[in-house]
């Protein structure tokens, strides 16, 4: 057998890991990016949405009379009559719990749309809702899960007969036995707040129907394109071929714009009855109230086994999590967190015994972390209990019990595989970085001052880039059709060697630009500068999920391999056709192929015109064109087994990080100052480390958020109390610190250049550090910490003498 | 026919316009729908996120808290209008260089409001442009880039 080595391609550059500038970035320093909100097409009308003032009545009558008489609105459309030209929202969950974009019947949770005006302004259509009149026959309301669980609550959705929607225990392992046998068990119940992304810019969508051709356009800020647009068309009565979603910069989503089904479907249902294309551009309240994007709310009852050396044996959860009154995406953010149930350390058997509930609320979608951020601070609050009832330092215990480095790929106990990781050396860079002896010096000498300083160390994992099991093996038994999540890219060469590079999932506040730039300019040796990137419509698309799950840096990375092959492959047949040389003996640097050890040389140029204009200078039977695509799946997968005591490998690119953090605490006041902040992490190999940064350090305040601020509250009749961001409360540039963060890069055996996910470690490893700094400061007045958000009042409390 | 209607006088970004409106139409939906200056953007609409900040007579301004009549009269610069021919503020290039933004919403609050600030306090020090961009919101960053980018444009314009 003969083996050839084939041309090679070099460059000056090292494009992967170069600290560049974004892409992104001049557009939206100038304001000249286009949000959905900036869209204006022509007879553009505006929705606005009357909203239920209860969180569970049945609607009896409404008048709309009025408020169609005003001039200047279009159309006025309550639940029963969208039904004639929409249809329920598109859900996920294989229960029947139905979702109208409007409320027929009855409503579910405060804030929930009764009507919709279309009109000619904004102000007009507001002015229309408070002409309309609705009677209402309130209900009992379903206020949390302990009520929704009781018996003979009300029923938020009678069909079902029980508010408890979804209950499975998943056990891996023995994990009765390994209880039994250890020598110690720490238990927490640990309460973990609702909360939600609340980003800047809300939800919208801009709907154009064409009643002529039958097509449909939808300009939104969603991530439903190419992922799933089609699932759209029942809702939307509109075929999925004559379905075009079109692809927008967005204002930040952290997981919540992932479906907007009923944005879109409000807007779509007045296009369609009103000929003309509608807006619906949610305010602050419509997003507070109804975005479908709020978060896990979960009550544990969380226990550790262990023997009397600290090392760790078995992981008991039981989870009781309020959904709100809908169920889009199931257990979706119970499932996720299956993935890396028993972070970083070495557990042989877990059971994660999961019951999901109905209530009046909103209900949840995606945030950041996507349940994982819960389960990370579960587990480390359940670490650092250890150490307390056996007096052993948290930083010892967590060393004792880490995955080793030589273990990779580890397995877990529920069929998820960690792909690489050096778990001790991010934890000994860390606690480098942080000082930590100083710090506990500092402590000591506070404490003797009557100043209150405690340090919080937290270990723990980020997986990344999801394969599409997680949407559906907690179905037990059910068959599995959807197996992959891939991601796409086409490239073109244009007759002047110009690269444009076509991407078709939306700019989420990601850097998906810079990133494939970088990477082309990796493979084809290019300057980054020079490609050109352009994002297509599905009507354009090709397969694609979009960013999600800290996926997309790591799909692009494989999907700009791939194309890049096929287009070297043309452009070195080109070129050895021409320059009459053998292809083992080409070169492509720097945007020009040589032969090497000679002056022959084409640039990327010269083969892009004899590509697109000289079909007389092409090898016999080659095609004209130089463009290619390629559709990347997730890199290793495994499927669930049928009784899910084996949920394969879903989540297998699996990054780790460590966070320490010092903080003062005012006992009077409840203030928490940062004091210091590290973070190292190890997302594999980084192709932007500032972009990177950048993530890490977002994340983080996010996560000091959810530990120190941020709950969605309701009170007892359903009332959501948090509507606006001045009840909302999300930190401010006074509230987050200064924070140092360092990478450490074990490469991923798995995918392209080794790079695994980061967009969602911040946020996943900050509350359990932050909770422990807060808990060790307050150590002096015996404060245990198990409920989130550590309000002001909270720690006064704590503080208080009794 | 309805009289209630006034006419707005103002200069936006160096180019005055004649606006009739609604006495209740905000200065938002005026610069936004009426002079298509779509860079502002609404974030919550309440006064409290800063997303919609643009200078009026040289002082920070609400522009969706703030009515267009109130404006009438008046200097108005828009995040449009920091940039010349000649390349963009410095406090523009600043923000790029700290890579201070990601999804870039909040970003042209940001920057009047840093243009407000380092017209008043040549040489804040951390703390001051904390305490500074404290009625701003970013959702995306943590605030660090940002506070980085106020500090370079502050010893660039030294």
């Amino acid at each position: 057998m003969t083996t050839t080595t084939g041309p090679t391609t070099g460059h000056s550059t090292a494009w992967v890991g170069a600290d560049l500038p974004r892409k992104e970035d001049p557009a939206l320093v100038r304001g000249s990016i286009a949000y959905v909100d900036d869209l204006r097409l022509p007879g553009l009308l505006h929705a606005a949405v009357l909203r239920s003032p209860h969180a569970h009545a049945r609607i009896v009558a409404i008048d709309t009379t009025a408020a169609k008489a005003l001039p200047g609105v279009h159309a006025v459309l309550t639940g029963p009559e969208s039904l004639e030209v929409i249809g329920p929202l598109a859900r996920f969950c294989a229960e029947e719990v139905v979702e109208h974009a409007i409320a027929v019947e009855k409503v579910r949770y405060f804030g929930e749309a009764v009507a919709v005006v279309a009109a000619e302004s904004r102000y007009i259509a507001e002015d229309a809702l408070a002409l309309i009149t609705v009677e209402y026959a309130p209900l009992p309301v379903v206020a949390d899960a302990e009520a929704g669980m009781a018996e003979g609550a009300a029923l938020v959705h009678e069909n079902l007969g029980s508010n408890v929607v979804y209950q499975h225990a998943f056990t891996f392992g023995d994990v009765d036995a390994e209880f039994a046998a250890a020598d110690r068990v720490v238990r927490r119940e640990l309460r973990w707040p609702r909360a939600t992304a609340a980003p800047l810019e809300t939800n919208g969508a801009v709907v154009r129907f064409d009643a002529a051709s039958g097509r449909m356009d939808v300009w939104s800020n969603t991530n439903l394109l190419n992922f799933g647009a089609w699932v759209m068309s029942a809702t939307l009565g509109v075929a999925p071929h004559m379905l075009n979603f079109h692809p927008l910069s967005v204002g930040g989503s952290f997981g919540s714009k992932h479906f907007l089904a009923k944005q879109i479907g409000i807007a779509g249902a007045l296009a369609k009855v009103t000929g003309r294309p509608v807006k619906f551009m949610e305010d602050r309240a419509d997003n507070l109230l109804a975005s479908d994007a709020q978060a896990p709310d979960r009550a544990h009852v969380a226990e550790l086994a262990l023997d009397a050396d600290g090392t760790f044996r078995s992981l008991r959860i039981k989870v009781v999590d309020d959904y709100g009154a809908y169920f889009l995406l199931a257990i979706a953010g119970n499932t996720n967190p299956l993935s890396q149930i028993v972070g970083p350390y070495r557990i042989g058997s877990v059971t994660y015994d999961v019951t999901a509930v109905l209530t009046n609320k909103n209900q949840q979608g995606v945030l950041r972390g996507a349940g994982s951020d819960v389960t990370n601070w579960v587990l480390e609050r359940l670490v650092d209990a250890a150490a307390d009832e056996l007096g052993v330092d948290p930083v010892e215990l967590r060393q004792r019990n880490l995955i080793p480095p030589d273990a990779f790929p580890y397995k877990i106990p529920t069929g998820n595989f960690y792909d690489s990781g050096d778990y001790p050396a991010v934890l000994a860079r860390a606690l480098e970085l942080a000082d930590l002896d100083r710090w506990r010096a500092e402590q000591e000498r506070a404490r003797a001052e009557g100043r209150y300083i405690g340090i919080g160390v937290a270990c723990a994992q980020q997986r990344s880039t999801y394969y599409a099991s997680e949407f559906w093996f907690h179905n037990i038994g059910a068959p599995a059709p959807f197996t992959t999540t891939a991601e796409s890219v086409r490239m073109r060469i244009g007759p002047t060697g110009g690269i444009t590079a076509t991407l078709f999932a939306p700019f989420w506040g990601n850097s998906q630009e810079t990133v494939t730039a970088q990477l082309i300019a990796a493979e084809l040796g290019v300057d980054p500068a020079e490609v050109a990137i352009d994002l297509a419509p599905t009507m354009h698309g090709l397969p694609s999920a979009g960013p999600g799950g800290s996926r997309m840096t790591v799909m692009l990375s494989g999907a700009v391999a791939g194309a890049s092959k096929k287009l070297k492959d043309k452009i070195f047949e080109i070129a050895a056709h021409q320059l009459e040389a053998s292809l083992d003996d080409l070169e492509l640097r720097d945007g020009v192929v040589s032969v090497q050890g000679t002056d022959a040389s084409m640039s990327l140029a010269d083969i892009g015109m004899a590509a697109y204009w000289q079909k007389a200078s092409l090898p016999d039977g080659m095609e004209s064109g130089l463009e290619a695509s390629f559709t990347y799946d997730p890199p290793f997968f495994t499927l669930p087994n049928a009784d899910r005591t084996d949920l394969g490998a879903f989540y297998p690119i699996v990054g780790h990080g460590c966070h320490v953090v010092v903080v003062e605490v005012d006992p009077e006041t409840g203030q928490v100052e940062f004091l210091k902040y590290v973070a190292v992490h190890d997302h594999g190999t980084v192709v932007n480390p500032r972009s990177l940064e950048g993530q890490v350090r977002g994340g983080i305040a996010q996560g000091i958020g959810v530990a120190l601020y941020e709950r969605v509250a309701y009170d007892a009749e359903g009332r959501n109390l948090t509507a606006s961001y001045d009840e909302y409360l999300l930190p401010g540039a006074p509230d987050v610190p200064r924070v140092e963060v360092a990478f450490l890069q074990t490469p991923s055996p798995w995918t392209a250049h080794g790079v695994k996910g980061g967009g969602e470690g911040g946020r996943m490893i900050a509350p359990p550090a932050v909770t422990r700094a807060v808990e060790d400061a307050l150590a002096p007045f015996g404060a245990r910490i198990d409920e989130l958000p550590i309000a002001m009042e909270t720690i006064v409390g704590l503080c208080a003498p009794s | 026919m309805d009289t209630d209607f006034a006419v707005v006088e103002l200069t936006v970004n160096g180019i005055g316009h004649r606006v009739g409106v609604e006495p209740r139409r905000l200065l938002v939906d005026v610069l936004r729908e009426d002079l298509g200056l779509t860079g502002t953007n609404v974030g919550c609409g309440q006064g409290v996120c800063g997303s919609c900040t643009v200078l009026v007579d040289g002082a920070s301004a609400r522009s969706c808290l703030m009515l267009a009549v109130q404006a009438h009269g008046a200097d108005v610069v828009t995040v449009e209008g920091m940039a010349t021919a000649a390349g963009v503020h410095p406090v523009q290039q600043a923000f790029l260089d700290a890579q201070a933004q990601q999804c870039g919403f909040c970003t042209p609050g940001f920057l009047a409001t840093t243009v407000e600030l380092l017209d008043r306090n040549a040489k804040p020090s951390e703390a001051e442009i904390r305490a500074a961009l404290a009625g701003n919101t970013c959702r995306c960053t943590g605030y660090q880039h940002i506070v980085d980018a106020v500090v370079r444009a502050s010893e660039a314009a030294s």
